[in-house]
This record gives C-alpha cells, sequence and structure tokens, in this order.
C-alpha cells in the first residue's frame, strides 16, 4: 500500500518536471531567437553619421536659392548632383581613400537640409551626414580592411556619431541598402491584413452562425463540414496558386496589389475561423437558448442577442491566430507576385505593393552586407506590428468577456 | 424522498371552479417519438387557469416531455414527432398558422436548471417584453419590470442591484428571477419543469409560495420528481410511467386513494 502511495507521488513528480522541462525549452528558444534578433536587427535602426564642414559659396554646389521654394524643390535638388560634391568635399577634409564616404542617403539628408534652409548655400556649414552603406558595417565592426580605416581616422578626430535612422520607418525599399526603409512593406502588409480581416471575419463567422445552428444535419452539411476542415489543412502556396489562377489569370485583378493578397489569404484564413467559430458556438450552454425560446425568442433572436455575444470570444480567438497566421505569410503572396521590387508605398488596396514577410525574404537574399541588418531591422517591425494587433485582439476579447 | 419543512399548508382543496368554462389547454391523444422510439403515448389531459396540475413519475416516464410538447420545445429536438391535438384556447397550437414564437410568449417556461442570461438582472427581466413591443417607453419598461419581479417574490432582494448580472445571484435567487421573466411577457399558461430540484429546502419553499401566489393569475403545469411537493403545490396530479399517462385525478385523491396499483406502489416508495 505504502509502495503504491510512493510510486504514485513519484510518478506525479516526474510528471511535473517534464512540464517544466517542456516549458523551459520553450522559454530559451524564444529567448534565443528574441536576443538574436535583438542583436542584429538593432544595428538597423542607427546609422552612422560624419561631420563634414562645407564652405558652400565656394563648393561645387550650383542651386539657385529661388527654386529651393514650392513644389520643384525636391526636383532641384535630385537634378544636382549632391552626392559627388559631398565626396569631394569628404575628400578635401578626410583623404582620398573616403572618397565614397557619402551615399544617396547621405545627399538624401543634404537635400532636405537645403530645402527646409535655403540659407545655408550663401555660408559655410558643419553638417551632421550618414555615412555610405559600406561605412556604416565598418563603424559597427564587420567592414573592409580599407573602411575600417577611413573610420577610425574620422573617429579620432571625433567627427563621427550614431544615430536613430528614423528613414527606416519611413523610407521604402531601394537597391542601396542605406536608404531602404520597411514603410511600402508596412502598408503593403496592413493594406493586405484589412482586406483579409474585412472579408474572411464576417464570411467565417456567418458561416458558422449557419452551419452549427440553422442547417440541417444531413449528408451534404457533412460533406460541408469534412471540405472545411480538410480546407484548414492545405498548404498555403496551393492558396497562392488557387489565388494565381482566380483572381489573376481569371478575373483580370491588378496582379501584385494588397486586394488579390488579402483575398487570397481571406481564403487561407476562413476555414480556421469558420472551425473556431463552431466551437464557440458549440460550447454556448444550451440552456440559454431555452431560455431565450422560452420566453418567445425567434431563432434569429437566440442566435444574435445571446449565442453570438456569448460566443464571441472564442470566435476573437481563432480569429487571432488565423490574422497572425496571414501576416506572417509569404508563400501565397509569392505567387501573386507580390514579390516584385516595390520602390513606393502603395496608395490603396489596388497598387502594387509588397508585404513585410515577403519584403524580409526579399532582402535576405541580397548580396550586400549593409542587408543583413535591414533584414533582422525588418523582422523585428514585423513582430512588433504582429504583437500590436495581437495586443489589440486580445483587449478587444477581454472587454467582451467582462460585459458578459 | 426528503422531507421539507414547508411554512405552507398543503391547499388541497379545489377552489370553486367555474366548470362551464373551457380550459385553457386540452391535449387529446398526444404521443412522442423520438427517432423510432415512442417516448408518450396517447395522453389526454386538460390544463385549467385556476389551478396547479403537477405530473409526477420516476425519471424517463415522458412527463418532462409532455410538458415540453405544450410550448413545442420539442420544435428544437430534430428527431422528434408529435401526433395527436394540444389546443390553446382551443386553438391547435401544432397548425401551421400558429406562430411558434407567439406561442411561446403565451406559455411561459421555467427550466431545471436556473438558466437566467448572463446579463443584467433589469435586462433578463426586461429581454422578454423588449423583443415583443410590450413597452413604449423607459418608464413603462421599468413598470413592466418591477412588476414581474415582485410578482416573481424577488423585488425586495434585487431592487437595490438591478444592473448587476444575474447569474451573481444565489440559485435559488437565479430561478425566481427566471420565473420574473416568465411572467414579463404576460403569459396565460406558465409550465415549470422540475424548477426546485437544483434548490436547497428554503429556496424551494419560497418557490412553492411563489407558486401558491401565482396561482388563478395563469394556469401553472408543473413537472416535480418530489411527490410531497406535487402534493403540496398542485389541485390535480397527473401520474406518468413507462410513457403512459396511468392516473389524473384530484390530488388529494391520488395521494390518499390511487385507483391504480402502481400509483400505489410508486407514491409509497416501492420504485421511482
Amino acid at each position: 500500500m505504502e509502495k503504491r502511495v510512493r510510486r504514485r507521488y513519484a510518478a506525479e513528480r516526474r510528471f511535473r518536471l517534464l512540464g517544466l522541462l517542456a516549458i523551459g525549452l520553450s522559454v530559451a528558444f524564444l529567448a534565443f531567437l528574441l536576443i538574436n534578433m535583438a542583436a542584429k536587427g538593432l544595428g538597423g535602426f542607427t546609422q552612422t553619421e560624419a561631420k563634414l564642414t562645407i564652405d558652400f559659396p565656394r563648393s561645387d554646389i550650383i542651386l539657385d536659392p529661388a527654386t529651393l521654394k514650392g513644389p520643384e524643390a525636391k526636383r532641384a535638388v535630385a537634378s544636382a548632383d549632391l552626392e559627388g560634391s559631398l565626396n569631394a568635399s569628404a575628400l578635401r577634409q578626410y583623404g582620398a581613400d573616403a572618397s565614397d564616404l557619402f551615399g544617396p542617403a547621405a545627399a538624401r539628408q543634404l537635400g532636405r537640409d537645403l530645402i527646409s534652409d535655403p540659407s545655408l548655400l550663401s555660408r559655410r556649414a558643419d553638417l551632421w551626414l550618414p555615412v555610405a552603406s559600406a561605412y556604416d558595417v565598418a563603424a559597427k565592426d564587420q567592414g573592409s580592411a580599407k573602411a575600417e580605416q577611413v573610420i577610425a581616422a574620422i573617429g579620432a578626430k571625433g567627427a563621427l556619431q550614431r544615430g536613430f535612422n528614423a528613414d527606416f520607418l519611413v523610407a521604402s525599399d531601394a537597391t542601396d541598402s542605406g536608404v531602404v526603409g520597411v514603410w511600402g512593406a508596412l502598408k503593403g502588409s496592413f493594406l493586405t491584413i484589412l482586406v483579409t480581416i474585412l472579408l474572411a471575419f464576417p464570411v467565417g463567422v456567418l458561416a458558422a452562425v449557419y452551419l452549427e445552428e440553422f442547417a440541417p444535419r444531413n449528408r451534404w452539411t457533412d460533406l460541408i463540414e469534412v471540405s472545411i476542415n480538410n480546407l484548414a489543412a492545405v498548404p498555403s502556396i496551393i492558396f497562392g496558386l488557387l489565388g494565381l489562377a482566380v483572381f489573376l489569370n481569371f478575373m483580370h485583378l491588378p496582379r501584385s496589389a494588397p486586394l488579390v493578397g488579402g483575398l487570397t489569404l481571406a481564403l487561407m484564413t476562413m476555414p480556421v475561423i469558420v472551425i473556431a467559430g463552431r466551437n464557440a458556438i458549440k460550447s454556448v450552454p444550451p440552456s440559454i437558448r431555452d431560455a431565450a425560446l422560452g420566453v418567445g425568442a425567434s431563432k434569429m433572436q437566440v442566435v444574435f442577442h445571446h449565442v453570438l455575444p456569448l460566443a464571441l470570444p472564442g470566435i476573437l480567438t481563432g480569429t487571432i491566430i488565423g490574422m497572425a497566421r496571414a501576416l506572417g505569410e509569404t508563400a501565397p503572396l509569392l505567387m501573386i507576385g507580390m514579390r516584385a521590387f516595390i520602390a513606393n508605398p502603395p496608395q490603396g488596396i489596388a497598387d502594387p505593393a509588397t508585404v513585410l514577410p515577403v519584403q524580409i525574404f526579399l532582402w535576405s537574399d541580397e548580396v550586400g552586407r549593409g542587408f543583413v541588418e535591414k533584414t533582422s531591422a525588418a523582422i523585428i517591425v514585423l513582430l512588433v506590428f504582429m504583437l500590436l494587433m495581437n495586443g489589440i485582439a486580445i483587449y478587444l476579447r477581454n472587454r467582451f468577456e467582462r460585459r458578459w | 424522498m426528503n422531507e421539507i419543512p414547508t411554512p405552507i399548508l398543503a391547499d388541497i382543496d379545489e377552489p370553486p371552479a367555474d366548470v362551464n368554462r373551457a380550459p385553457k389547454m386540452s391535449a387529446r391523444d398526444v404521443s412522442v417519438f423520438y427517432g423510432d422510439k415512442q417516448a408518450l403515448k396517447d395522453v389526454s389531459i386538460d390544463i385549467r387557469d385556476d389551478r396547479v396540475t403537477a405530473f409526477i413519475g420516476p425519471s424517463g416516464c415522458g412527463k418532462s416531455t409532455f410538458l415540453r410538447c405544450l410550448n413545442r420545445m420539442n420544435d428544437t429536438i430534430p428527431s422528434a414527432r408529435v401526433t395527436g391535438d394540444i389546443s390553446l384556447d382551443g386553438q391547435d397550437i401544432y397548425h401551421s398558422n400558429m406562430d411558434v414564437v407567439q406561442l411561446r410568449a403565451r406559455v411561459g417556461m421555467v427550466f431545471q436548471k436556473p438558466n437566467p442570461f448572463p446579463k443584467s438582472i433589469y435586462d433578463n427581466v426586461a429581454y422578454g417584453p423588449k423583443i415583443h413591443g410590450l413597452a413604449t417607453s423607459k418608464t413603462e419598461m421599468d413598470g413592466i419590470v418591477e412588476k414581474s419581479l415582485k410578482r416573481a417574490g424577488l423585488w425586495d432582494e434585487v431592487k437595490d442591484r438591478l444592473s448587476e448580472s444575474g447569474t451573481a445571484l444565489s440559485g435559488g435567487q437565479q430561478q425566481r428571477l427566471c420565473i420574473a421573466r416568465a411572467i414579463a411577457v404576460d403569459p396565460e399558461v406558465i409550465l415549470m419543469d422540475e424548477p426546485c430540484s437544483a434548490l436547497d429546502p428554503i429556496a424551494t419553499a419560497k418557490i412553492e409560495e411563489l407558486i401558491h401566489e401565482l396561482r388563478g393569475r395563469y394556469a401553472i403545469a408543473i413537472v416535480t420528481h418530489n411527490m410531497q411537493q406535487a402534493a403540496r403545490v398542485s389541485q390535480r396530479t397527473a401520474f406518468f410511467h413507462l410513457g403512459e399517462m396511468v392516473e389524473y385525478g384530484k390530488t388529494s385523491e391520488i395521494f390518499t386513494n390511487p385507483r391504480e396499483r402502481r400509483t400505489q406502489d410508486y407514491i409509497t416508495g416501492r420504485y421511482g
């Protein structure tokens, strides 16, 4: 007897230990992922800047201050070879090795400075400008020997600083890793997920309500149930092919647009919402239905006044899972052409766009070393976006749970 | 069987009934099938609005099934099939022109387990009148809620916390809230399906007292496992066994002088 009790205790201890081990393992993996991402990616949010003294009246920058006002200013700045002038100054100031110290990012910065303050053109000024990608990498201890030498020399003069790279959040894709940003992909992701949720949520919930509350139980509904369960398990790339065939080849919707991406992801997410919704509706106690029917509520009143509000938290949980999956999905979007190089953020759901996971995929393929940290930084942005979305959904769910 | 110390004296005596008045509900040869299985065989009974009718019998005898036929709650069970005639004020309730929503507003129901909506006490009572459009203004609705809660004997206990959740009440209070909810739509008949089976003796006594007070205002049919309860609250009792109605008569006669052997065996506790 005592032996059996001891054995029982030992088994319980073992089981608890295994559970702890499992949790510890998953926490360790998560911590590893987060630390790794942060270590690699945080550099993507900073930018090395070098001080450059330019005597504008004596430099080779020829710009009429009058053209720097009004809508034509940007074009005027773009037509002047600012990058070349900057590097000529850099050569004078920091030696021949520094003749490619500045890239398009510095030219963009100088252009903005000039537009905001045209009086610069008539005087000598000290400017902090972002260095080109190769030197930025070198400043973060991973560049070529030559670049590291130049950076060390500039650093010795105290003309080097590290600033927050705000452009990374507001710029879009580019060929130079110094000027790329995630805004275009972020906006594309937002528009795509908007289309997805607007389609998948109402259709999925209504399908779940109909199947669970109104549909008769017969061979057809059984068939539909099996089909929906199978659909939830179909690999996402198949949905991409479906989207390609139906939305692009048959319906001729615009290629690589958030509209098509959203439609495709909605197809993928809907089964998940239907299944979660049916389970949530099923778990509403039948006594509530009886109570409502007993005071003379119609079938529809029972569903919309009582069953659906009680099932909503469960439905939202399923929707969160489906949406998180859709947000991180890459494969089906590649099939419908969202892997194109898009330098301008989309203005609407019919404009060409890319999404964050695809952007990450594209950048991870680039050869430039500057893209390594940009890729990690984009991953951080994606994770933050996902956390934000889930946070909102969980907040909504808890609010509905409290109300009922 | 439990012996409940009840404050109520058994009201066995029949109130002066108007025998010429037609019964509120009458059932003729009602049978119910669940798929192939017959759950109820040819039950005929009248339910009058001036007295309480109790259905007693062992588990699975069909008494709840019969009760649920009276407001067509069996419609929600896809395999259930009802034959025979049930009429409310002479109108066939299974006729195609009978609107089941209207029927359930006229024939209210209280269930075995207290099942208040997970909403405020006020909203629980106001829900029925709201969907049937019985109140045109907030004050009118307040009046209906107050009147219903008073009739259900719950007003004094909850009047200061009407906005609290109905599920936060005690079991007995929840059941009285359900009764208030049922009478808020001003039904003609109230069906009670073992309303006290989930309650303690004191809460049970309160519900029984309430049934006494509601008698005469509504036709009441009550299903109960508890024979003492049937004896205390009803004037007519029907004994069901294996899907048949074995005996129907004055409660006093059923309990003191049953005609059928099976009734006597059940009442004396030989089975059940």
